[in-house]
């Protein structure tokens, strides 16, 4: 009998632990709902530090009949493990799918904490190259960087693979997931979910609202990629950092263009001219400053990578 | 053997026990450089007073670590009596510090080159302008960036293998009285042999170019030794002399380490 009790109490005290946790974990990671069964997490619109986490990037899931996917994984391990607790949160159905939009660090290192579920993990067919040549640069600059943070850290590439004439339709019961790769765009491994059934769109990093978009493949890829999305039909986008947008998302599309196109006519009328990338990093796109966080991070770099590929034109 | 490479064992072990103890000690910056001069100037006087005429120009803290701008000009214009002869650029961190040799013609007359260089740890970049009399005469600028040299090479990996070796000349066209830039690049992924192959999990070999000729109607402008230092897609920017432009066939002949040779020529 008083055994019993003890178990009892034990059991009472183990659930409403878990539950603390639960609630604890949702306020530490919060996801906010985008559309019907679809959830994501805003990471917060920094470079990754010590201070966040690494938690940067926007991650998320959506929920079918049958199963759930989740849409990029986060920067570390730990970070996983927080959206692996919040899918929890929602759903005890099985997760049967990861899909990486691309292998940039604060977009799948959190891939090793969906390693004990089934998940088939998915991604565009260059995203292994992709990894295996980044994997030793990421791994020491993502270390020091994080520091404790980035305990248990794995880089897990997609078994299933996306190339970019064939895009796939999984399906989560009820729920059919449309996934697409592009040709070099944000960087050569980009790929898109689109939700059939809510005509939502997960970007991955092809959208950046509010911080300034990082180049990382082509410039003009990119912009021939922003075309072909917002000629989709879509009622919610969400982006692969910044908040997600719902009737008015084509003018985030049309903000990341104009800041592209403003930057690449101004390059080809410096290349055009015999001018070198100092002349370009000094004057080019100063009219776009003032519209995004961390310009000054990120913009002469765009400007260098834009750069040296349009004096290949 | 190219002579950039001499000492290339040498160096490369001095800075592997050295690099650790200087990044720990980023305010003595100065060491390495005891270090390389030794080996490379023995020990030759080198001024520290050219800074009113010969300028190295790099951004203090580089955007993109693998593609950092680098410009050296001088203000004195190259004559037969007096013309710097070889302009030696180190980048002192760097795995191969030794970044490159620009032999000068007087031909050349007006020395104002631009390229783009990795740059691996905060460093000191230094020009060393040695005169046709010998003399030795440095600047230097320092610099913030890390990983150039390990950084991942080819934003698109197909794109890049794709147009390897191919080159071009470029030009601005117009008035041939002035000095005019003209610029030479050659597609050529310039490995540093400290990238990570995606396949076999080691290192890529080295492969990068070794050596760049430039003529003017047969007569040597330029030949720059270059090595990992220099950037992916190898770019030489410089001036050509005044009134040469509008009549001349500008050749450019760039080697690799494999010994390929790719070679482009245009009239100007």
């Amino acid at each position: 009998m008083k055994n019993k009790t003890k178990v009892t109490l034990s059991a009472v005290t183990i659930a409403i632990g878990t539950l603390l946790m639960l609630k604890a974990n949702a306020e530490e990671y919060p996801v906010k709902q985008v559309s019907e069964g679809i959830y994501y997490h805003q990471g917060v619109q920094e470079d990754a530090n010590r201070d966040n986490k690494g938690e940067i990037a926007n991650t998320g899931f959506i929920i079918g009949e049958k199963c759930i996917a989740v849409v990029d994984t986060g920067g570390s391990y730990l970070e996983g493990k927080s959206l692996l607790a919040a899918i929890r949160d929602k759903s005890d159905l099985p997760i049967c799918y990861v899909i990486n939009t691309h292998a940039h660090p604060d977009h799948f290192l959190g891939n090793a904490a969906f390693k004990e579920t089934e998940a088939t993990f998915i991604g565009n067919d260059k995203m292994p190259a992709a990894i295996e040549a980044r994997k030793s640069f990421y791994e020491t600059r993502f270390s020091d960087i994080l520091g404790p943070h980035f305990e248990g850290t794995e880089f897990i590439e997609p078994t299933q693979l996306v190339s970019v004439d064939n895009p796939i339709t999984i399906d989560l019961g009820e729920r059919e997931l449309v996934l697409t790769s592009y040709p070099t765009s944000h960087t050569d491994n980009d790929l898109t979910v689109l939700d059939k059934k809510t005509k939502t769109l997960w970007t991955g990093d092809l959208l950046f609202v509010k911080r300034i978009p990082a180049l990382d493949g082509s410039i003009n890829g990119w912009l021939a990629t922003i075309e072909k999305l917002k000629a989709i039909q879509l009622n919610a986008v969400i982006p692969g950092h910044g908040p997600a947008q719902y009737q008015d998302w084509q003018q985030a599309f049309d903000a990341e263009q104009h800041y592209f196109s403003t930057i690449r006519e101004q390059i080809r009328t410096i290349i055009n001219d015999m001018g070198t990338i100092s002349d370009a990093t000094q004057t080019v796109g100063l009219s776009e400053k003032g519209k995004w966080l961390l310009f000054d991070d990120y913009h002469k770099r765009n400007i260098t990578a834009a750069f040296t590929e349009l004096e290949w034109e | 053997m190219n002579t950039l490479f001499k000492n290339m064992g040498l160096t490369a072990l001095l800075s592997f026990f050295l690099l650790p103890v200087l990044s720990m000690a980023a305010d003595e910056p100065q060491e390495q450089w005891q270090t390389l001069k030794e080996i490379y100037f023995e020990n030759k006087t080198i001024l520290e007073d050219a800074d009113d005429w010969l300028v190295i120009e790099a951004p203090k803290r580089a955007e993109d670590a693998a593609i950092v701008p680098i410009h050296l000009y001088s203000k004195k214009t190259q004559t037969a009596s007096s013309y710097i002869k070889n302009l030696h650029v180190f980048i002192d961190n760097n795995p191969m510090p030794y970044s490159a040799n620009f032999h000068l013609s007087p031909a050349l007359e007006t020395v104002d080159i631009s390229t783009r260089m990795r740059v691996d740890q905060y460093t000191y970049i230094r020009a060393i302008a040695e005169m046709n009399d010998g003399s030795l005469h440095m600047v230097k600028r320092f610099v913030k960036a890390s990983g150039g040299c390990s950084a991942p090479a080819a934003k698109d990996q197909v794109a890049a293998m794709a147009r390897l070796g191919k080159m071009q000349i470029r030009y601005r066209d117009g008035d041939s009285d002035e000095a005019k830039p003209v610029q030479v690049v050659i597609s050529h992924p310039n490995n540093s042999g400290l990238q990570m192959d995606l396949k076999t999990r080691g290192y890529i070999p080295a492969h990068y170019v070794e050596k760049m000729q430039i003529t003017l109607d047969d007569k040597v402008l330029m030949t720059i030794d270059t090595g990992i230092s220099i950037s992916e897609d190898p770019s030489m920017r410089f001036m050509l002399p005044a009134g040469k432009a509008g009549h001349g066939l500008l050749k450019a002949e760039v080697t690799d380490n494999k010994k390929q040779i790719y070679t482009i020529e245009k009239h100007i």
